[in-house]
């Protein structure tokens, strides 16, 4: 009875104490950062970061990107899931040339990018060429939100869209193949199949992918930084901006908090809405 | 069993692929001596530096290892084992911002040293910045670096008529500008670093605002504040757009992205390069005030309790001999700190570049700003407070009374929690405090 009731504390203990030490100890000491300085409570970190000219945009170009890239890389991903599903030639080519952004570090992704949206980059040297523009489109100034805005979008769903990809390419392998010829047998066509049968058995994996992209959304920033510098901010860059060239870790808690509480929004979102019906199972 | 055209194996491949990314992660180094006395320094980091450095400083001064660390670690290293009382190292070298801190109690007082050294023609401004506010001197200068225009023929040929080169106003600074965008067909030809890493934000601190106003932080709400950030909205309007991406000059300047630029020394070393005869570098224009300009200066000291202070002192002597000097700006580019003849066998755009900061030093009403003193980490911030500034007033067109009202609380809240006295160009008070 003992060893029964003991043994599951005992194989959870690591995670917890590796939970607890490297999740809850940051997030304790963030949360009492941004709340307190030498005499005690305060709300002086929360003013200067809402004071702060960059905050409100950051704030704003974050959501703006998840709500762009997120449901565009869940529809690549689904499309090419399926792809791979119908079995073309040379599948597992085109598997790992999908997956190669998946490998290549965020802010070099950036620079490639940049490379190609930069005023002398080969984008602009392609519309120069082709006779479309005289000097190109200064994609990347500091005056055309609208043009960063799509070239961070771009960059990001190239980047990204593999670990959507990636997710939903396992989940539809665990689907039954049964289901899917029975439904071809009652003489269901292929948007009918798709809507009806493998979206439905897809939920699971639709709601890891999405809860993965779009905390790995709110963390993006490198791409930014490398393409736009300090013109286009983003929330984790501002945590990175304040904690490590400001030097100060209040704001930089502050912000992260705020970061924290979108994550656990979304989160919950995704959790009570992306549900796989239940009879599907 | 679910079956497709994947096998595990290309499955696990890709998923690998992933994994080698996420840790190809960051790398370090140290840089260790080689026996000898310690001589540690936040200069010269990047290690074909460091190595140059310790050629010519094994030549001039035998027995010494050199070895770099950063800012922050200089300062708490050098407190922890003088607080100690086990002092590990001999000599100290450092920029202003890093040693003058360490005036209270941690260094040797090195004003008998400098009457023996004798007038080796150091400019008073740098022997009062050595005295960091006491009556003595804490460290000896050592070399300097500073920010100067930089022009190609191709814009020169603009400049307005009755206007000299190196004696520019900022008016007729603003005029050149304007005549090279017209004559290029409305494209600026004068670019600024506004870029992430640029260093803008010094020529607003140290150029344009000590031109404008005479001072840096306690006239940073004047009126005379606010013609300058006017002046400086005339300018970005004549100014490259893709400045706010330009980090060091040297790279728009080079590849004819724009042909006039300012920007710290080391950043335009490399624009001269190919056609150094076409090349000018000029001192900063001047002001109702004077001529603000800026200066880094690097200093040696001694710590207290020093491992050998004799020879210290001897590698100090060496290290400021005109000769060491110019071997100096040589093998590493730091410009000499005391009175000297440049000569005329280095390379083109080291000798441009000479010839301009030592203008910028001697020229009359010379106003001298230095990079903020004694803010440690929170520096950043006080930046940050420029940077700012500038991006509302002058890229998004904030009203300016309102910005630098809302910015100088900003900078009121760090220098109160700080206390520190402020810096040059300001006047020293107890409590530097935003006007």
């Amino acid at each position: 009875m003992r060893a029964r009731f003991g043994s599951p504390w005992l194989l959870l203990l690591p995670s917890i104490v590796l939970l607890a030490a490297l999740f809850g100890w940051p997030l304790v000491r963030a949360v009492v950062d941004a709340f307190s300085n030498d005499q005690g409570f305060t709300l002086d970190h929360w003013r200067r970061l809402f004071d702060d000219p960059y905050f409100l945009t950051a704030l704003r170009n974050t959501l703006l990107l998840i709500v762009i890239v997120v449901p565009i890389q869940l529809v690549l991903a689904v499309g090419m899931a399926l792809l791979m599903q119908a079995r073309p030639r040379f599948a597992s080519g085109h598997f790992y040339l999908w997956c190669v952004p998946l490998a290549i570090s965020e802010l070099a992704a950036g620079l490639v990018w940049l490379s190609i949206f930069g005023n002398r980059g080969y984008l602009n040297s392609l519309l120069v060429w082709l006779g479309l523009s005289q000097d190109g489109v200064q994609w990347l100034n500091y005056q055309h939100t609208g043009t960063m805005l799509l070239a961070v979008a771009i960059a990001e769903i190239w980047r990204a869209t593999s670990l959507v990809f990636v997710i939903v390419v396992a989940g539809v392998q665990m689907i039954p193949r049964d289901y899917d010829e029975a439904a071809q047998v009652f003489g269901a066509n292929f948007w009918q199949r798709l809507r009806h049968v493998t979206l439905p058995q897809l939920g699971p994996s639709l709601q890891v992918a999405l809860i993965l992209r779009t905390i790995l959304a709110l963390q993006a920033f490198a791409v930014a930084q490398a393409l736009t510098g300090r013109d286009f901010p983003l929330l984790v860059g501002e945590t990175y901006e304040w904690y490590s060239n400001l030097q100060n870790p209040a704001v930089a808690s502050a912000v992260s908090l705020v970061v924290l509480a979108i994550s656990l929004g979304t989160a919950v979102f995704y959790l009570r809405t992306v549900r796989a019906p239940e009879g599907s199972r | 069993m679910p079956t497709s055209g994947l096998t595990r194996r290309s499955f696990l491949g890709a998923a690998g692929l992933g994994a080698v990314a996420l840790t190809a992660a960051c790398t370090g180094f140290a840089t260790t001596g080689s026996g000898g006395m310690l001589f540690l320094s936040t200069q010269f980091r990047p290690a074909d530096e460091a190595e140059r450095f310790r050629d010519l400083l094994g030549r001039t001064a035998p027995g010494v290892s050199y070895v770099t660390i950063e800012e922050s670690p200089f300062a708490s290293q050098v407190r922890s084992q003088v607080g100690a009382g086990s002092t590990q190292v001999g000599l100290l070298g450092g920029l202003h911002g890093d040693i003058a801190p360490l005036a209270d109690g941690y260094l040797q007082d090195l004003t008998g040293l400098l009457a023996d050294l004798g007038n080796r023609g150091w400019p008073a401004a740098y022997l009062q910045l050595a005295r960091a506010g006491t009556d003595r001197t804490w460290y000896i200068p050592w070399a300097t670096a500073s920010y100067v225009l930089a022009a190609h023929a191709d814009a020169l040929q603009h400049l307005p008529s009755g206007a000299d080169a190196a004696a520019l106003t900022y008016d007729q600074f603003l005029d050149w500008a304007i005549a090279a965008r017209r004559a290029n067909g409305n494209r600026p030809m004068l670019g600024l670093p506004a870029g992430p890493k640029g260093l803008l934000h010094r020529f607003t601190q140290g150029y344009l605002l000590p031109s404008f106003t005479g001072g840096q932080i306690t006239t940073f709400r004047s009126d005379a504040a606010v013609t300058a950030w006017q002046y400086f909205r005339e300018l970005w309007a004549n100014c490259a757009q893709a400045s706010t991406n330009y980090d060091f000059m040297q790279e728009p300047l080079g590849s004819g992205e724009v042909r006039m630029a300012w920007d710290h020394v080391v950043r335009l070393v490399h624009a001269p390069e190919r056609d150094p005869q076409d090349w000018r570098m000029l001192p900063a224009p001047r002001g109702g005030h004077g001529l603000g300009y800026m200066a880094v200066v690097a200093g040696l000291a001694i710590p207290k309790g020093g491992t050998d202070p004799e020879l210290a002192q001897r590698t100090i002597s060496a290290l400021t001999k005109p000769q060491t000097q110019i071997e100096l700006l040589r093998s590493n580019g730091f410009f000499p700190s005391v009175d000297t003849v440049i000569p005329d066998d280095l390379p083109p755009a080291t000798k441009l570049e000479a010839d301009a900061v030592h203008r910028q030093q001697q020229a009359p009403g010379a106003i001298l700003s230095l990079p903020p003193v004694g803010l440690g980490q929170r520096e950043g911030e006080v930046s940050k407070v420029f940077k700012d500034s500038f991006r509302s007033i002058v890229l998004d067109g904030a009203d300016i009374r309102a910005t630098l009202d809302q910015q100088a609380r900003v900078l009121q809240g760090i220098l109160d929690e700080l206390k520190v006295p402020c810096w040059a160009p300001d006047p020293v008070a107890d409590f530097c405090r935003v006007g």
